[in-house]
This record gives structure tokens, sequence and C-alpha cells, in this order.
């Protein structure tokens, strides 16, 4: 009979916090500098240089701690871990081992079967590395120290995931909690955000646990998800083979789908770790977490209710919305620019959605202001343009943030109310379908939308379309007569 | 009870130090090591239980940073010094294969 | 005035002529190195100077002295720095291979106050390699001598800085303390060192050996120079996080010769085997001098004195060996010639650009801090450290000013000590547990021994008491009579 097998997942998820400068120094976190440019003696190891503590990593940490539910450490101290690599300028990294700022949090996830707690185990602080590139005909790197010493939270798991869903809800919950937060804004691809999956898997039933494998270069959650099955499968292989599942940290290739193992004798794993004698300790009063309790902002959950109370909104739709921080924040403001937080939702949802889907984008990299937003909505509420015009319009304001005001008049797009012009018109549209006439005077209603459909493109969709339709069957009557 | 400095211990310690020692260099070194942790162990002689180790010498803490840019770009500074540089970034051998 | 009476006066003497006009930095400038090129051959304190670049700053000094902008004590003394002490544009190596050529873009924030002061760089001053010695022979550069017996030692690591005092080279150097590093030097020397309470000098810009213990700190003449020196190199640098304000940065007022009073104690512990019997006689005039000034001297058990040395000498290494890390080719300094791959560069590069007495620390705290040892020597070490601060602090529940050895002996002949590792760093007995404990302490001339080397005696002060310190050793000073003048002087003279 074959055997059961269960997965035991815990991540490791190191997020860059969205402090202005680098954790031990006032160079900029900025991305995208040419090499080197954000540096100083301090993130690149030149020697005399002492580190000193960005007082924001501490608050951040403190806030993404308290918001998953964790112990503070209210004494933390850093310490040295050392390893040689040349994207690590001292050849030790900064970090916290024997007392990390927070420990035993939790959050909440969404599973098949219900809600899920996965536990925190605990929460450090640390620098970043800095960047490799490997030159492509030489035999030779390139070290680029920008990210050197940006600052990073790290986020430990318990191993409390059973499959590549409650991984994904998992992280889903962290990005979303620390964009609230704004702690971070939490971007897998560009390497904001990353995760790190420790895998086991054991006999269903087992209490103990197998032998697990670290997996890393996971940049998206599908690359996350067909880890999580090819690492599960392989473990389950070797073990059906009678062999047995080393402890190793293994390298994702997502383009072949396979693992390798990242050994070598120079890799001895002993950290010696150490407390920096170059930073003294943090001590966290409890009037300080206090503080930070008091300015944690209105999380997903507490908005959610927020919004079907306050706006009447479906909870699917206040779901959707607040899925994103940055749409969330978009919402609220044009709601509150145009007092009309149904109109607001509806744009967002419908027409937004649509173009995120069709541009394939994050909610995130939205770039379009509210402001333009509840000029547009005011501006097809007070029947300055039709609907027709104003998803038109909107699609310039999704692309180009364009002020609708100024386009709407530069482009002569407010609606046409003119009665005898639009007579004029809809005379040419009778004129030029007559089969349609017969077919609307024979009873087919059906025709009638197609009058209106030729009469609204002839008008370029700034014709309102009520307008259209009364007209249309004051005229339709008069040729009945005549007929 | 003294520590024996053996062919392993050096060779473990030389590769989380990076340094390569041979020859009578490491004749000289086991033979200072195992001199000076001899010398160390007399610490044993000291009960510490419940002393808490001292890593920091006052207790001073918190002592932070505002989140405020101050540096500029200071990188053909930082290059200056390298054995090996190009296009604005330190040069090294190639380090994946 | 004649070069040899310039050059034996004190820094503050120096620099008050300088204001009065009588003299101008440029000729100060001058004559320093003028006698260091006399000199400097045989002493070996310097390891690197530019004789245009420093005659160019006191000139440029001269003239704010005469604009009035630079009224300060020390605006147009020439001094030395330590080559751990960061100077920008001006080569800095640890004297060590593996820093060859390396020239900062910054400067240390020490040397930054001194160039504010308007002090006068002559160069920089031999060491032993990355502060890891007690002689300054392991120096990549070749040895230091003693100015006063150029077949002895100057003792280390401040070496250099100290013998460049000593043969009045300089009117004052920067050191930097780890162990002993400016006491026992400055007492082998016949000069005087201060080794402030960890965190009253800025760190930044001294290349670190062990970060909790290092501290920069003042080497000249006299105590009046040193007390003045160190108002200027005090105070919080938001550069070091361990930094510590000082609010009172007034050093002076507390020299007058004055000790009524004052409780000194000699660690009986501090007198036993091992000990000089030349140098504890000393010790004990000492105190009789003090005691004719009014103090109250008395031995007493100070504890914990065997025990310095090994936890010293593991977290120092274990320091070290994280500290030293970054010198790896990769960034500034030597690499060597040929390599493949990454590691083998790292490798080739560290063992052939560090020495072999820095290479016994590296192995020695990496070993310390490795899996399966860390408890039993790092952590172990950390806990004693916190009981020798115990047995100070409960000294100085009864004691203003500890008084005791510098050295065991007076400086030995050269290339006696690289023989014996563990017997060198006993010669630390009397310094470590200072720098463990954070505290301030002074060493200051007292005499000489049968060969006519100088011996010094250190006093040792509760944290942040460095007045204290200075007012007794300066009570010390007035009771030798005249401070020596410097050996380079007295020879020509003779």
């Amino acid at each position: 009979m074959k055997r059961e097998y269960e997965t035991v997942i815990g991540l490791e998820v190191h997020v860059e916090l969205a402090t202005k400068t680098k954790i031990f120094c006032s160079c900029s976190t900025q991305f995208g500098g040419a090499p080197n440019t954000h540096t100083c003696p301090v993130c690149t190891g030149m020697p005399g240089s002492l580190p000193v503590l960005n007082k924001q990593v501490v608050e951040y940490a403190l806030a993404v701690g308290l918001a998953a539910n964790c112990q503070i450490n209210q004494y933390c101290k850093f310490d040295r871990k050392n390893y040689f690599y040349p994207d690590n300028p001292q050849n030790y990294q900064i970090s916290q081992l024997y007392l990390p700022i927070c420990h035993d949090g939790w959050v909440e996830i969404e599973t098949g079967e219900g809600k899920k707690k996965i536990g925190i185990h605990e929460i450090h602080m640390e620098e970043d590395a800095g960047k490799l590139v490997h030159d492509e005909w030489e035999e030779c790197s390139f070290v680029d120290y920008n990210r050197s010493g940006v600052p990073l939270i790290e986020i430990v798991s318990e191993p409390d995931m059973r499959n590549a869903q409650e991984v994904i809800a998992y992280l889903e919950k962290l990005r979303l909690m620390i964009q609230y937060l704004g702690a971070s804004d939490c971007k897998l691809q560009e390497g904001s955000m990353r995760a790190d999956v420790n895998l086991s898997v054991r006999e269903k039933g087992s209490s103990s646990f197998g032998t697990r494998t670290e997996m890393k270069n996971l940049n998206s959650f599908k690359a996350i998800a067909r880890a999580i099955e090819g690492e599960r499968q392989r473990q389950i292989d070797l073990l059906e083979e009678g062999k047995q599942v080393i402890q190793e940290t293994r390298r994702w290739d997502d383009n072949k789908e396979t693992s390798k193992a990242m050994r070598s004798k120079e890799d001895a794993k002993d950290y010696r770790y150490f407390p920096d004698p170059d930073l003294p300790p943090v001590s966290i009063s409890d009037q300080w977490i206090e503080n930070v309790k008091a300015r944690q902002p209105e999380m997903k959950e507490e908005k959610m209710e927020r919004y079907q109370r306050e706006y009447q909104l479906s909870s699917y739709d206040a779901d959707l919305l607040t899925n994103s921080k940055h749409m969330a924040d978009l919402f609220e403001e044009t709601a509150a620019l145009t007092k009309k937080p149904k109109e607001a939702a509806n744009w967002l949802m419908v027409e937004g959605m649509r173009l995120l889907k069709e541009y394939s984008m994050e909610p995130e990299k939205i770039t379009f202001s509210a402001e333009n937003l509840a000029k547009l909505i005011i501006l097809v509420d007070n029947g300055t343009v039709t609907r027709t015009v104003a998803k038109e319009v909107f699609e310039k304001i999704f692309s180009e943030n364009i002020d609708p005001q100024v386009y709407v008049e530069e482009k002569g797009l407010t609606s046409v109310n003119d009665e005898e012009a639009l007579f004029g018109e809809i005379q040419k549209v009778v004129n030029e379908n007559p089969q349609s006439v017969k077919d609307y005077l024979g009873g087919k209603e059906k025709a009638m939308g197609f009058l209106v459909g030729q009469t609204m493109r002839a008008m370029k969709g700034k014709a309102d379309p009520a307008a259209v339709n009364r007209i249309l069957k004051e005229i339709l009557s008069g040729v009945k007569e005549i007929v | 009870m003294a520590q024996k400095i053996t062919d392993e211990i050096i060779e473990y310690v030389g590769i989380l130090a990076q340094l390569e020692i041979q020859g009578q260099e490491k004749e000289q070194i086991r033979k200072d090591m195992e001199q000076i942790l001899d010398y160390v162990d007399r610490l044993n002689q000291l009960d510490t239980e419940g002393i808490e180790p001292m890593s920091h010498v006052f207790p001073v803490t918190n002592v932070f940073r505002e989140d405020k840019v101050e540096n500029k770009d200071q990188r053909d500074h930082m290059l200056a010094n390298a054995p090996a540089s190009k296009d604005g970034a330190f040069q090294v051998p190639r380090t994946i294969e | 005035m004649r070069p040899e009476e310039l050059l034996s006066m004190t820094a503050l003497e120096l620099g008050k002529k300088i204001q009065a006009g009588e003299v101008t930095a440029v000729e100060a400038a001058q004559a320093a190195l003028d006698h260091m090129d006399k000199v400097d051959g045989t002493i070996g304190a310097f390891v690197y100077t530019d004789r245009e670049k420093t005659l160019d700053q006191a000139v440029k000094v001269q003239k704010d002295i005469e604009r009035g902008t630079l009224t300060g004590p020390f605006a147009g003394v020439p001094y030395g720095v330590k080559d751990n002490i960061c100077t920008r544009g001006m080569r800095t190596t640890c004297c060590s291979k593996i820093l060859d050529g390396f020239v900062p873009p910054y400067s240390a924030e020490a040397e930054e106050r001194m160039r504010k002061a308007g002090a006068v760089l002559l160069g920089k001053t031999n060491m032993d390699e990355f502060a890891m010695g007690s002689t300054t022979e392991t120096s990549c550069y070749g040895p230091a001598k003693n100015p006063w017996n150029p077949d002895h030692v100057p003792g280390g690591s401040s070496g250099g800085s100290c013998g460049a005092v000593a043969a009045g080279e300089a009117f004052f150097a920067l050191g930097s303390d780890t162990g002993g590093s400016i006491r026992q030097p400055a007492s082998f020397c016949g000069v005087t060192g201060l080794k402030p309470t960890y965190g009253t000098v800025s760190r930044y810009g001294l290349i670190a050996y062990g970060s909790s213990l290092d501290q920069i700190g003042p080497i000249a003449r006299d105590v009046s120079d040193c007390a003045a020196l160190l108002g200027l190199l005090a105070g919080r640098d938001p550069k070091d996080a361990t930094s510590i304000d000082r609010e009172d940065k007034e050093f002076t007022s507390c020299l007058t010769g004055d000790v009524k009073g004052m409780r000194i104690g000699i660690p009986s512990d501090y007198l036993g085997e091992g000990l000089d019997s030349e140098i504890r006689d000393r010790i004990f005039q000492a105190a009789d001098a003090l005691r004719d000034r009014g103090a109250v001297v008395e031995e007493f058990s100070l504890g914990m004195v065997e025990y310095a040395v090994p936890s010293y000498y593991i977290i120092a290494s274990a320091e070290a060996s994280s500290n030293l890390s970054r010198f790896d080719g990769v960034k500034y300094g030597y690499r060597t010639k040929e390599y493949e791959g990454i590691h083998e560069m790292y490798k080739k590069t560290r063992s052939e650009g560090f020495g072999t007495e820095v290479k016994r620390r590296i192995m020695l705290g990496t070993f310390a801090l490795s899996s399966g040892y860390y408890d039993a020597y790092y952590l172990k070490a950390l806990k004693v450290k916190a009981m020798i601060k115990e047995a100070f602090d409960r000294a100085f529940q009864s004691w203003d000013v500890i008084l005791g050895p510098v050295a065991p002996t007076t400086a030995p002949r050269i290339g006696e000590s690289l023989k014996d590792p563990l017997k060198m760093y006993l010669g630390d007995i009397y310094t470590v547990s200072v720098n463990l404990a954070g505290l301030p302490a002074l060493s200051v001339p007292w005499g000489r021994d049968h060969k006519g080397l100088p011996i010094g005696v250190q006093f040792i002060g509760n944290c942040f008491q460095e007045k204290a310190v200075l007012q007794a050793g300066f009570a010390l000073e007035k009771a030798a009579g005249d401070p020596a003048k410097p050996a380079g002087i007295q020879k020509e003279e003779a």
C-alpha cells in the first residue's frame, strides 16, 4: 500500500523596510541608482567606519510585530553573523540572533477548511547585502553596494503550513498587513519581499518532523507554489527509494522547475554570532509600545467591516477594494471628495479592475490621483459628460492621470444637449436606416436599440441617451402616422 | 583539560577565518593556541553561575540616528582604493559558475 | 629660538609661544621635521611623513593664527598620529601589508578635532600590526626603537607615537589603547599617556581591533598636555554610537599639585610575583611622594587580577577575528597576485597580507566564537569581564584612585618578546583589566631603572573620573621635579 505523506512548511520572509535611509548610515535606500552611488564608508565596510541605528527601523519592526500579535523583547540587541562573501562588505552581517525584537506571534489566514493561525517564531532586524552582477564574457563579477545596509526585517514562521495554498495565503496576509502599516511596499518581483521556504515531509499521522531543506530564489507566488510542489515530490521520491533527505539549502530554478543544492566546502554554516560591540542595545519602554499601538492604522479587516457599514458596499466589493492599501486609499479619498462612495467604488471595481487585468498590473502600481477620478465622477453627475464618454476619459486618467476637466474641454467631449442638433442627427439616422424603422414599426422593439446605438455612434457618445430615446420615439411615432 | 588543537581544528578554523596556515607557521600557531587556551582554562576556576555576560560595559541604550538622507554620491571616493574596479563597481573573481 | 630649546618644550608651552608670536607654526614644524630627519632613522617612530604637506598646513595655520581665527592652545603644534587612525588623504595602514597603500577618504573624528584645533600633522607613527602586540616589532615597516636605548623596544602597540614624543620628534601624538597600548609604551619611553573612559573619545575612523575595548588617547610630555588634549578629544560623536557625552570637558583645573585627602589604593595583588623589584620599589616611593602631598595611600586586595589576561585575550581576539574579516582584497588594500575563484583570493590575500601575530589572534578568536566553543570561551570571558568590573566597582567604593605598575618590567630588548607570546601577553596583566572595565588610566614617568630605562606608574580611576587620575598624576609629576626632557634632545646635548 502506498504511504501517505504530509508536507510541513515554515517560512523565512525578508521584507525591505520603507525607510528613507539605510539601517546604519544616512545613505539613500532609493531603488535604481547607478552602481555604488548610494554608498559611504559605513555601507562599504571601510576600516574605522561605525554603524549608527536608524530609529525608524525599530519603529517599523515594532509596528509589524504588534500587528502580528508578537511579544516584544523590550531589551534587544544586534549580533554579528560572520561569513565571507563579496556582497557583504564587512564579511559580517549585522542581524539579531540572541534577542530579536519580536517573538511568539501569529497571523490568521483563510484556508479551504476555514480560518487557521500561523505562528510567528520571531521577527528580527538586519541589514541587506549588496548586489553581485556577473560578467557575461569575463570570469569576474561586479559588486554594487547600493543595497548594502538597506534595512530588512526577517519574519520567521513556525512550521505551521501544510500546502502551497496556505503558504500563499500567509504571504498575502503578511504583505497586506505590512503594506497597510506602510512599513514596506512588499514587491516580490523587485525583491522588497523575499521568502525562503523550509519544507519537510513526514508520514501522515507522525508527530515528529522529517529532515527539512531550505529553498531560496523564489521570486513570485507562482514560483513558490511550483517550488513547494517540486520539493515535496523530490523528498517523497527520496524516501520512497529508501534514501534520506539531506538538510541543506537549495536554489530554485523556476525556468527549469528544479532545484539544486547550494553547497561548498567553504560554506561551513558556522556564523559565530556574537553581540555587536559597536551598537548599544535597544530598550523599548511600555510607553514606546503604546505609542506605536496608538499609531497603528486601520487594517484590512476593520476597513472591510467599515466599508460595509458606512458606505453600504457589499462584502465582495469591500473585500476587493481593501485587498490593496493603495486601492483602499484611492477609494476613500475619492469617496470623500465626491460624497459618492458607491460611484467611487463602481469606477474602481469595474473599470479600474478591468484595466488592471488588461495591463496585468498590481493595484499598488496605480498612478492616478483620487482628485482626477473625483472630478470625473462629478462631470458625469452634473451631466457634463455621458457615461460612455466618461469611460474613455477614465482610461486616459488611468494611463496618464490627466485632469478630466481640461481633457474634456480640449477634446470637445461635453455631452450635446442641443435638442435641435440632436433632432437633425436622429432624423438623419432614421432616414438612413429604413429597414430598422420598418422592423420597429412591425413590432420589433430591438430595432429601437439599434437606432439609439447608431445615433450615439454618430454623436461620438456625447449625446444623452435618455434624450436620444425620447426624440427617437417622437420621430418614429410621426413616421407611424404618415404611414 | 587543556584544549587540543588538531589538524582538523586548524583547517576548520582556517575555512571560517579564510586563512591558509601551513608548514612551520601552522605548527607555531597550533602550539601557541594550545598554550594560550591552556592558560585561559584558569577561567574555569571561577564560578560564573548566574552572572550576566557583559557585552557592553556601560548600560547605555537607544542611541539612534534620524531617518534623514545626508550622504551624497561618494562613489569615486569609495572606489578609489579598490584593487580592481570597473564601471563604478568593485571587481571580484566570478562568484557563480 | 634654538631648535633644541624649541624642541624641548611641552605642547602647551610651544602653543603659548606660537600665540605670543615668539615662534611660528612653520618654524616649529620645520624644527620637528629636521629633528626627525636626524633621529628617526634610528628610532623608526614614523612610517609615513610628507614634509611638503606638513609645511603647507603649518603655513595655513600660521595665517589663521595671525588672523586671530586660531587661538587654541595647540594651534601650530606639530604632532603624530598612530597608523590605525584614519587621516583623510594620508596613508593609513595599521602597519600591515594587507592595507598596503590605503588612503582613507575620511578622517577619524579625533584627528578631525586636532586638525580643527590647528595642530600640525607630521605623519603616521609606527605600531604593532593592527595594534596587536606590546613591542612595535610586528609592524610591516620594521620595528620602532626605544629612544632611551635603541637596543630596546619602545613598547607597544603605540610604540611609534610614544617613541616620537620621547625622541622629541613630535610634541604630542595620538595613540590607541585596547589592552595597554598607550600606557605601556608611554611607560617604556618615559612619556605620559592617557587611556580615557570607554566612549569618551569617538572611535569613528579608528581601525578597530577590539571594538568594546579600543580607545584613542593622548600621548605627551607631561600631564598638563594630556589633560588639555583630552578636553579637545572628549565628546559625543553622532558617528559613534558608543561615544558618550561628557558634560564637563575641562580637565586642567584639577592640576593643582595637591592631593590632600585623596584616597589612593595600591592593589597588593599587583605587587606579587612577576613584578620587577625595581618597579615595586618605585611604586612604594610614589606612594610616599603622594603621602607627602596629603594623600592617603594604602594597599588593598583588588581581586580577579589573574583572570584579566585570559578573558581579555579571548574577548579581544574574538572581536578582532570579526573586525578584521573586512580585509579581503575586494574593497581596498592588498590583493594577492594570482588566484582562481573568490575563496582562493580571500585565503591567499589574507594569508599573505597578515603577519603571524595577527593570524594567531584571528585564529584564536575565530576558534573561541565557533560552534561548540562559544560558551566555554567567549561567553565565559564575558562573564568574567562582568566580575572584573564588579571588583573595580567595589574598589572604587573605598578609593578615589588606584595606583600600580604599568608593566612588570621596563622595556625588554628587541627580539626577546615575540619568542614566547604567552609571556608577552602576561606582560599586559596590569593594563588589560582597565579596558575590560572601561576605566580611565594614566601612565606617568617615574624615574628610571639601573639600565637607564624609564619606569612608569599607572593611575586608574573610576568611570568618567579622569580628573582624579590626572590630579594624582600631576601631583606625582611635580614630586618628580621637571619632567624628563626628550631622550633624543638629551643625547644631542651630551
